[in-house]
């Protein structure tokens, strides 16, 4: 697939919203030492290449500004394979509602 | 000049940036540092639930199917003490436009905002909340801002969560993800600034009173059918909203004798805004993590005043874990034919449990069902959490341990619901709203609020008051 986005394609973009040294006090040791970061997803106003700083215009019709991260970005999330912890609890059901019938 | 976005300065604007974003000015209903006039606020910011029935007929939300869970109900009573096992009811909740009881929420304070004026709508959730306000923006053609919590410092999300940003995409809502962490208010602050949108609060008197028409629905449905009242409703708890609203609308249906029960996954020991504990949860919503702290001290949100004041309405809050939750999300699916999401499904895996306490002919109700999907499923979680290096086994409930292991129960007859102990939990309110409040001296006025928001007496309220040694 191309790294490259025409203007108007449909495109993700990231930043940082806050530098590890600039988030708040009070939140976990292991949350303070990374920084708090943005992924937003919209329309590119011009061509660019991954890696480069482009502006999007979002469906909010909001400009922002980042990172190209994805060009026609994908979901990824899945059913999942099976959960063989959860297989047999249909057939167990089933079999104690049979009982005493 | 373009306004000073650093953190400091945007905190600093809070009050007047939430003020406008809200339209709502709260000091009229502000009594004293503790106390404010909680029913007023309802009366005059909310609407009558006659309005609501109105805006949520006209935007297809509502009026959900109660079915009762036949075969469910009879594994209860296999499982139970001779005469025991109460029918078990679920209101079918993911049959609203965007597949949960969020839509309540959102149709009422979606049509305040287009009555206001204003170009679109915000909403800081990861939750179902967050479609269920784009679809409600997309359907008045309003502006959408999603805020959500996603990922971790790796980039690596829950599959829930990922689902959930997908169907406000799905909406055309621009969805701002951001790693873990409480400065997502901050960046809600600078979107409600500089787009001039109405702040969708979860916790706003728009968004109760949406929910009670769940509550006054379900026992109208219940008597239809039934003729009588549920002894138990069953209520998922994670914020309050959905307690709350339920609770009061079930109220104004006149079903006094209901017992209100909270049920919420049990998540303890792991901190929500931790960076390596995030994705360790296998449910997003609906745990102690949120329901523990927001019934404790429910002024800690996005708004002055939350409306969602759980220990109002609460008789009793139980838990259950992440491994009965899963099991019975499998059960429902396998023996009743209907295939939800799991974190809808923790009243569900409460009520099997409260069922056992009452005879047959009593009615366990379960407000609500939330749609399922790829990333949202019992599959997708599970292997999210093998992932993550939790592990996975069938076997006694009691084995769970949040952030190490998920257990699934090897038997029907295992699912419990843990009683917690809510007079903790009130006493702990009380020492919230004194010590946050700093307050030295506490009036007459003071106690009678305490005492209605914790559903206790002035005595109860004085006894702990004196523990804490605060003067009266």
């Amino acid at each position: 697939m191309s790294d490259k986005c025409k203007k108007d394609d449909w495109v993700e973009i990231h930043y940082v919203v806050l530098e590890a040294c600039e988030r708040t006090g009070d939140i976990p040791e292991d949350t303070r030492k990374v920084p708090l970061e943005c992924w937003i997803k919209g329309w590119a106003e011009k061509e660019g290449t991954v890696g480069e700083e482009v502006t999007i215009k979002t469906p909010a019709n909001r400009y922002v500004k980042g990172t190209l991260t994805r060009i026609n970005p994908e979901y990824t999330h899945t059913f999942g394979p099976c959960a063989s912890e959860l297989s047999a609890i249909g057939q167990e059901l089933r079999s104690t509602l049979k009982e005493g019938k | 000049m373009a306004k000073d976005t650093s953190y400091d300065a945007v905190m600093e604007r809070r009050a007047e940036i939430m003020s406008r974003a809200l339209g709502l000015n709260y000091d009229e209903f502000i009594i004293s540092d503790i106390a404010f006039d909680y029913e007023g606020m309802m009366a005059k910011a909310g609407y009558s639930l006659e309005e609501v029935r109105q805006i949520q007929s006209d935007s297809g939300v509502g009026n959900t199917p109660l079915l009762e869970l036949r075969n469910i109900t009879d594994l209860v009573r296999k499982t139970s003490k001779r005469g025991f096992g109460a029918r078990i009811l679920i209101k079918d909740e993911a049959a609203n436009p965007s597949g949960s009881f969020k839509d309540r929420r959102a149709s009422v304070s979606i049509h305040h905002a287009k009555k206001l004026g204003y170009p679109g709508v915000l909403a800081a959730t990861s939750g179902n909340y967050g479609a269920a306000v784009a679809s409600q923006a997309a359907m008045k053609n309003l502006g959408c801002i999603i805020v959500q919590e996603v990922f971790d410092s790796r980039h690596v999300g829950q599959p829930e969560i990922i689902e959930k940003s997908r169907k406000c995409e799905a909406y055309g809502a621009e969805v701002v993800q951001l790693t873990v962490g409480p400065e997502l208010f901050y960046v809600s602050l600078i979107l409600l600034e500089e787009t001039g949108y109405f702040n969708a609060s979860l916790y706003s008197p728009f968004g109760i009173s949406g929910v009670e028409t769940l509550g006054y629905e379900l026992v109208e449905q219940i008597r239809a059918t039934y003729g009588k009242d549920p002894a138990y409703i069953v209520v998922t708890h994670a914020g309050g909203g959905n307690v709350t609203g339920t609770a009061r609308g079930a109220l104004k249906a006149g079903a006094k004798n209901s017992t209100i029960i909270g049920a919420s996954v049990d998540l303890s020991g792991l901190h929500m805004a931790s960076d390596n504990d995030f994705n360790k949860k296998s449910f997003t919503t609906g745990h102690t993590g949120f329901g523990v702290p927001f019934a404790t001290w429910p002024d800690r949100t996005d708004v002055p005043k939350n409306a969602a004041r759980p220990l109002r309405y609460l008789d009793r809050y139980v838990t259950v874990t992440q491994g009965e939750v899963f099991y019975v999300t499998e059960a429902l699916a396998q023996v009743e034919g209907m295939e939800r999401g799991p974190a809808g499904n923790t009243s569900l895996a409460a009520a099997i449990a409260l069922a056992r306490e009452l005879p047959e002919d009593e009615i366990v109700v379960v407000q609500e069902t939330e749609y399922t999907g790829a990333g949202k499923h019992p599959w997708a979680q599970l292997d999210f959490a093998k992932q993550n290096g939790i592990t996975v086994k069938r076997g006694a409930p009691k084995e769970n341990k949040p952030g190490t292991t998920i257990v699934i129960p090897q038997d029907f007859s295992q699912i419990t619901a843990t009683e917690m102990d809510l007079n903790r939990m009130r006493r702990s309110y009380i020492r919230n709203a004194l010590e946050r409040n700093k307050v030295k001296h506490v009036a007459e006025e003071d106690i009678r609020f305490l005492a209605e928001d914790t559903k206790t007496d002035p005595d109860f309220v004085t006894s702990v008051i004196r523990d804490l040694g605060v003067r009266f």
